[in-house]
């Protein structure tokens, strides 16, 4: 991304092109694009139930450029991080990764992401959002630099059984390489980093270099992975592999507090289900003192997953007690093909979070009608799908 | 003949005011002043071939609850959004504004990426207080020392408003409401361009600098608006401004009412304490029942009635009333299209707003001027050409181009204006306009300059206040304009104000003359007809 | 070394009256002051106008040695034509059209009215806009009667001059311009605003609330001057039983745990108490001394945005001899203003941290009303307006100090040659020597956005800092500065409150 103030005709291409640009433009034969955080992003490459399917089957290729990166580093690199997110972070060793969240002063969530120990006093916080005024202010009073570095990394998530086997074959020796750790390798003339880590809920690994070696990891990546299955997926398959995962997504699950217009729209990591996440012990953190409140007067919404009665999506529909008042909305909902069930995360009124009596009043867009269906809802755990091929160490080989 | 109504003045408020009423099923008759309809939303063809936006210039206050009961588009009305802007920087360089998100965020990120992000949050707080607002400017303000049920009602739907928002939101909207311009955005940006830009719309039309307390509600009144609800952004009426007047004007005559053009009103007639007619200074009088003035509150009650008729007070306040011109316009024929060396080939910039004013400072240095009894040297403009986006104001390939200017007081030096100080004033723009785009000059075919003096001599403003009053808080909703009196009404029976001196105030609304009509027919215990409640922004 | 349950850091006004009060009521308290004497912004200040009378009675500074030599100050406008102006209470003597004479009284009684009427905000925590959160409904209840008590006519009047300017307000009634003038300097004294900007009325009426011996909108001398104010509430505190340790700057709050332990002194040296009382400003307390790392995010930012912008210098003159302002009486308080129009200009250039050519200053001639030993006379001044943050320090210092002496010269032919030496502190200086942020005087500016509930920032405007066992207690929280000591008598009330 150029941001030099010589670029007066950026207005002539609002969307950016993501270092893959090349080979994703070459693989996307619906031209189906979408705009995530300003780049260009492929939707659907071909068809989406076959990219859905290569997530659980085989090996699937997924352009992560836009995901927003910072790299955080300094004396009080580890102090700053556990002020600013609910996790521990001194926890957290050296070349391990952390899902975490963070929220504002009242207890709102900002967003949640990935955080990657690189050393000592260096990370990398991965994330949806853009917070560079959020992270510069809390930055102050402590001896850190904050820098963002999206346009500075090229990365690919590469997901699915087999994903283990293409990169052993590309030959990177990833056997030792656990859930949650990253290793380094040389690429090509530079360098790449691997992390055990994705979005999908299987066995997966999140593949990270520098613009220049993109190309080249693209096409060792496709090389390698010809014989096992290996695709390129957009947006709309990872999105029904997350749900299955149970994962949230910024912005589609809860809206981030430092843009969100309407107040009732705001949620706590609490709320959005991330309680497990934060250490009421490490000591003093942004939004402690809301949530510490929250945690003891009660919070008035919940993050559930359900299923779903019947085969239809209950994508954006309301959800109502007992057929008649409104308690919540489903935030994300798919037919899993995987689970061959109807499922859904939603915000539900904590009152009526146990489940009991819960509908969902589904619209299926039908040759110009709505057919409206009140379907039963019931609460279960997250996340709907789980395989222990996701946690074998070394990786399976398939 | 009586007729149950008289306005007087064909403003855009009068003939909002005249529209619902004639609607409603009473007679109702207009008397305007100048030989042509409009007042300060207005077109006209002052040098041939090409039709100006006088006075007003662009459109997103105007209400589409009163586009849609009044059936304006029906009558003609179009309302064009428009693209892009500019701030041009002394060093040769510019910040754009783009309609794309993306565009405007990477335009901004040229010049600072932490603003490039701060204004996705600036801009969510500006909405909420536009959320919060909106309401309230279509409802008659309370009297703050009634006890009657009706004022008490009202009290209590503010309250409720203001406590349904959370304890820190609330804190916050009454810093915004408090705040300058200035100070509230050190609080999101750092590029001085960027806070130059965004300080536009807290500062035009209005007395006061951006470094002034109060400022930062004077930005929202700018920001409230909305075209077809893309709330904050403005447009083009096409045809000129003049084309909501023309459009209201039919509706009116569509409903029954008159409009009597070519004589201004020499006195509002009272008998035993109640309005009952105007004379006109063409000797003709008109009789109604009511008569409801679309003048500013000192132009009707200090010129056109007997001060015997009003209460000491009253008359005490509305003396005092401020309505200090800040501002003055140039309507401008082209011969082509200028060209602004800062911007690429085809960039849709100059589709928009431009200024030339990159610093905070330069502004309040700007209005340093005013205070002192001068025009500003170097002078804020809200420049825009409006024939790149409507066909319909010149031949083709020749422009119009409206320059909105600040500052320009009512009095240079306390004495009036000149036609030198008028030359002088045009002299500061052209020439400003003319640094940023070489050849300019040479491209002017006409010029129409109007200062304060202009202004209140053609349109009747008095000062050349195109607010008909400051907007300040001690002239703002319940005080506007004279604290009891907020409700249209005057210490004169079926006397009523209906202009931009009332609330909401002042901009290309219609708001105040609507207003002033619900009130007018409630008194008469007949049912507003066709009159929506206020969109909320959902 | 004994130990304290409670410190208080800074011995200001604000820091002895809590300190005072705690004490009072049994705590053991420790004062800890940076400067070599203590009295804090009693230093800085000249004349008195609004000492809290809670805290004069309570703590006995009568007894303690609390005298005036003027409780009812007269202040005398200079005009550079020798028709200057004299005013006292509502009454004005000199050339002034008779009208003028008449509206002034009456725009003076109805300021005073109103400022009576708000004036009990100053005595409370500020009421937060919540529900269920302790608020004093009846106490505010009384406030809103009594506002409305004032009839129809003066209560609409409130409602429309709340947020208004001095220069508009004065400009409706009166027309005299070194009137208004000297009205216009008076309202604007210790902000960051000129009596044009909107708002300026608030803080006049703020300042118009406060009393000496029971005078509403009187000025005070103190005999000995403002520290010997400062010095008798030292003596009050030490006869209560809390000890006052001057030359103790704290480094640091320190934070355990979550919640305050005591203070870090500079130099190492740690003093442990369960409850900490920062006398100073909020700014320097949350940013300096408790430090991000304890605090939220959020409210960080905040503190920083916080506007302590110091628009008044202060200049001290030494004279061989009593100066003669043509024919002023050297006790008056002597105003240089100009007209409405002077102090405005006098304010344009510090919006840009520019110097103004003419400032309006406020002379007290200390030696007129206790003549020192040395038959030579000392003058105190404030100048208004000075730029907080210039680009050039050491020039901006000295054009003030040359503007300030071409305006004494101007009313005072002569006393240029008088001087045996001057010395100007610029809100820099002030900020350097008394630890106020900006140099400005209310700890914070006293402007709507940071008054009451919004002071010294939304969320800790009741005094509770938003550290366990941490209270605000300065003039930058509410009801701002001065020497009253109101701040810190309510801090003193809420941390009763909320055993």
């Amino acid at each position: 991304m150029t941001l030099q103030a010589s670029d007066l005709r950026h207005y002539e291409t609002p969307l950016l092109k993501t270092p893959f640009h090349a080979r994703t433009e070459a693989a996307c034969k619906t031209w189906s694009w979408g705009n995530w955080g300003g780049y260009a992003t492929v939707l659907t490459y071909e068809d989406l139930s076959m990219e859905h399917s290569a997530i659980r089957n085989s090996a699937t290729v997924y352009d992560l450029c836009p995901m927003i990166k910072y790299r955080i580093e300094g004396p009080d690199a580890t102090a700053f991080l556990d002020r600013l997110t609910i996790r521990n972070v001194a926890k957290l060793s050296v070349g391990g990764v952390q899902y975490t969240a963070w929220a504002n002063d009242a207890g709102h969530m900002l967003d949640d992401g990935t955080l990657f120990r690189l050393g000592p006093d260096r990370y990398r916080l991965c994330c949806q959002e853009r917070h560079l005024n959020w992270l510069l202010d809390s930055a102050f009073g402590f001896d850190v630099t904050i820098h963002e570095e999206t346009e500075e990394i090229a990365a690919l998530s590469l997901q699915g059984p087999t994903s283990g086997e293409i990169l052993r074959l590309a030959g990177f020796a990833i056997d030792g390489l656990k859930p949650f750790r990253m290793a380094e390798f040389p690429l090509a003339s530079g360098r790449l980093m691997i992390s055990r880590t994705g979005f999908t809920g299987d066995l997966g690994y999140e593949l990270w270099t520098t613009p220049d070696q993109a190309l080249a990891l693209w096409d060792l990546l496709f090389q390698a992975g010809k014989l096992h299955g290996i695709r390129p997926i957009g947006s709309e398959a990872l999105n029904m592999a997350r749900m299955e995962a149970g994962l949230i997504i910024t912005g589609y699950d809860f809206t981030p507090a430092d843009v969100c217009v309407r107040e009732d729209r705001l949620r706590s990591p609490l709320e959005m289900g991330l309680g497990w996440m934060v250490d009421w012990q490490k000591g003093h953190f942004t939004g402690k003192a809301a949530l510490v409140a929250q945690r003891d007067k009660g919070m008035k919404w919940s993050f559930v997953g359900l299923e779903i009665g019947g085969n239809i999506s209950a994508e954006g529909a309301i959800l109502y007690h007992a057929k008649k008042h409104e308690v919540g909305v489903i935030t994300g909902a798919i037919w899993s093909p995987v689970l061959k069930k109807n499922i859904a995360l939603a915000q539900v009124l904590t009152k009526y979070a146990g489940g009991a009596n819960l509908w969902a009043e589904i619209y299926a867009l039908r040759e110009l009608h709505y057919e409206k269906m009140m379907m039963r809802a019931q609460v279960v755990e997250r996340p709907f799908f789980v395989h222990d091929r996701r946690r074998a160490t070394p990786p399976g080989k398939y | 003949m009586t007729h149950d109504a008289l306005i007087i003045g064909a403003g855009h408020n009068g003939l909002v005011a005249a529209c619902y009423l004639a609607r409603a099923g009473l007679k109702v008759l207009v008397v305007e002043k100048n030989d042509w309809i409009g007042g300060a939303a207005v077109s006209r063809e002052l040098f041939p071939g090409f039709t100006y936006s006088n006075c007003s210039y662009v459109s997103s206050l105007f209400r589409p609850e009163i586009m849609r009961d009044l059936e304006l588009p029906k009558h003609g009305l179009q309302i064009l959004p428009y693209e892009g802007g500019a701030m041009f920087t002394e060093d040769g360089g510019y910040l754009g504004m783009f309609r794309d998100h993306e565009a405007n965020r990477r335009e901004i990120a040229r010049h600072s990426r932490r603003d490039a992000e701060a204004y996705d949050r600036y801009s969510r707080d500006i909405l909420r207080n536009c959320r919060l607002i909106r309401p309230m400017l279509m409802r008659r303000p309370p009297d703050l020392a009634s006890f009657a049920p009706r004022d008490l009602m009202e009290l209590a739907w503010l309250g409720k408003q203001i406590t349904g928002q959370s304890e820190a939101q609330i804190y916050d909207m009454l810093r915004f409401w408090t705040m300058s311009i200035a100070d509230f955005l050190d609080e999101y940006f750092e590029s001085p361009v960027v806070k130059a830009y965004q300080a536009v719309g807290s500062i035009i039309g209005t007395a006061l600098g951006p470094m002034s307390p109060g400022t930062a509600y004077v930005l929202l009144h700018h920001a409230m608006g909305d075209v077809d609800g893309n709330v904050g952004s403005w447009g083009y009426s096409r045809g000129g401004m003049g084309g909501i007047t023309k459009a209201l004007t039919a509706s009116l005559r569509a409903a029954g009412g008159e409009i009597v053009t070519g004589s201004g009103v020499s006195r509002i007639l009272v008998q035993n304490g109640r309005a009952v007619g105007v004379a006109l200074e063409n000797g003709n009088e008109h009789r109604a029942k009511r008569v409801i003035s679309n003048m500013d509150v000192r132009r009707t009650f200090l010129k056109h009635v007997e001060e015997k008729e009003l209460p000491g007070e009253f008359v005490h306040r509305v003396q005092r009333f401020k309505t200090r011109g800040s501002s003055g316009k140039l309507n401008i024929a082209l011969d082509g299209l200028p060209k602004f060396t800062a911007l690429p080939e085809g960039a849709p910039n100059i589709k928009g707003d431009m200024h030339f004013t990159d610093t905070i400072e330069k502004m309040e240095l700007a209005y340093d001027d005013w205070k002192a009894g001068h025009y500003s040297r170097d002078p804020f403009q809200d420049m825009m050409i409006p024939t790149l986006i409507d066909p319909t104001m010149t031949p083709p390939g020749k422009h119009f181009m409206s320059c909105f200017v600040q500052y320009a007081p009512p009095k240079i030096e306390g004495r009036d204006w000149t036609d030198a100080d008028r030359d002088g004033f045009r002299d500061a723009c052209l020439n400003q306009i003319e640094r940023y785009a070489p050849g300019f000059k040479s491209l002017v075919l006409h010029c129409e300059v109007r200062t304060p003096r202009e202004l209140e001599a053609e349109v009747g403003l008095t000062e050349g206040n195109i607010f008909q009053g400051e907007l300040t808080f001690d002239q703002m909703f319940f005080n506007r304009p004279v604290p009891g009196y907020a409700n249209y009404r005057s210490p004169i029976k079926d006397l009523w104000l209906c202009g931009s001196s009332t609330h909401p105030g002042g901009g290309v609304m219609g708001a105040p003359g609507r207003n002033a009509a619900a009130e007018v027919l409630r008194d008469m215990k007949m049912p507003a007809k066709d009159m929506s409640d206020a969109y909320a922004i959902v | 070394m004994p130990s304290f349950d409670t410190i208080v850091i800074g011995a200001g006004p604000n820091g002895l009256a809590a300190a005072y009060r705690l004490a009072s009521k049994g705590a053991s308290v420790l004062v800890l002051e940076a400067a070599a004497q203590a009295g804090g912004g009693a230093g800085l200040a000249h004349l008195s106008y609004n000492l809290d009378p809670r805290v004069e009675k309570a703590m006995g500074l009568a007894a303690h040695g609390l005298d005036w030599v003027a409780r009812d100050l007269a202040t005398t406008v200079l005009s550079p034509d020798g028709r200057h102006l004299r005013l006292r209470g509502a009454g004005v003597e000199g050339d002034l059209p008779d009208a003028d004479r008449k509206a002034w009284a009456a725009l003076r009684g109805r300021l005073l009215r109103f400022a009576a009427v708000l004036g009990p905000l100053n005595q409370m925590a500020p009421p937060r806009i919540a529900k269920g959160v302790g608020n004093p409904l009846w106490q505010l209840a009384k406030i809103g009667l009594k506002a409305r008590m004032m009839g129809a006519k003066d209560f609409r009047e409130l409602g429309r001059i709340l947020l208004t300017n001095v220069f508009d307000l004065l400009d409706d009634e009166l027309s005299d311009p070194r009137l208004k003038g000297a009205l216009a300097f008076d309202a604007v004294m210790g902000g960051w605003a000129g009596p044009r900007s909107p708002n300026s009325v608030l803080p006049w009426l703020v300042r118009l609330s406060g009393q000496v011996a029971g005078v509403q909108g009187a000025l005070g001398l103190p005999k000995g001057g403002m520290a010997a104010l400062g010095a008798a509430m030292v003596r009050a505190v030490e006869a209560k039983g809390v000890t006052v340790r001057c030359n103790a700057r704290v480094a640091r709050i320190l934070v355990e745990g979550e919640r305050v332990t005591g203070v870090a002194l500079e130099g190492g040296e740690e003093v442990r108490a369960a409850r900490v009382v920062a006398s100073v400003a909020p700014k320097t307390t949350l940013l300096s001394l408790v430090g991000a790392r304890h605090l939220d995010a959020g409210l960080v930012t905040r503190a920083r945005h916080q506007k302590a912008r110091g628009g008044a210098a202060k200049l001290h003159l030494t004279l061989k001899g009593l100066p003669d302002f043509r024919g002023a009486d050297p006790k008056d308080r002597l105003v240089i203003a100009g007209s409405d129009h002077d102090v405005e200009r006098a304010f344009n250039p510090v919006k840009y941290g520019r110097v103004p050519d003419r400032p309006a200053l406020e002379i007290v001639i200390p030696t007129a009303h206790e003549p020192g030993a040395d038959g030579k006379h000392r003058l105190s001044i404030v100048a208004q307006f000075a730029p907080h943050a210039p680009a050039d320090r050491e020039g901006a210092r000295k054009a003030m100090l040359a503007a300030c002496l071409a305006q004494l010269e101007a009313q005072a032919p002569g006393i240029g040659a008088m001087i045996e030496s001057a010395e100007i502190w610029m809100p820099y200086d002030i900020e350097d020597r008394f630890g106020l942020p900006g140099g400005q005087w209310h700890a914070g500016e006293l402007s709507v956005e940071q008054m009451l509930f919004l002071r010294p920032l939304p969320g800790i405007a009741q005094y509770r800092g938003p550290v366990a066992g941490l209270w605000l207690a300065s003039a930058g929280c509410h009801p701002g500065g001065g020497v009253s000591g109101s701040a810190g008598w309510n801090a003193a009330l809420a941390m009763e409150g909320a055993k």
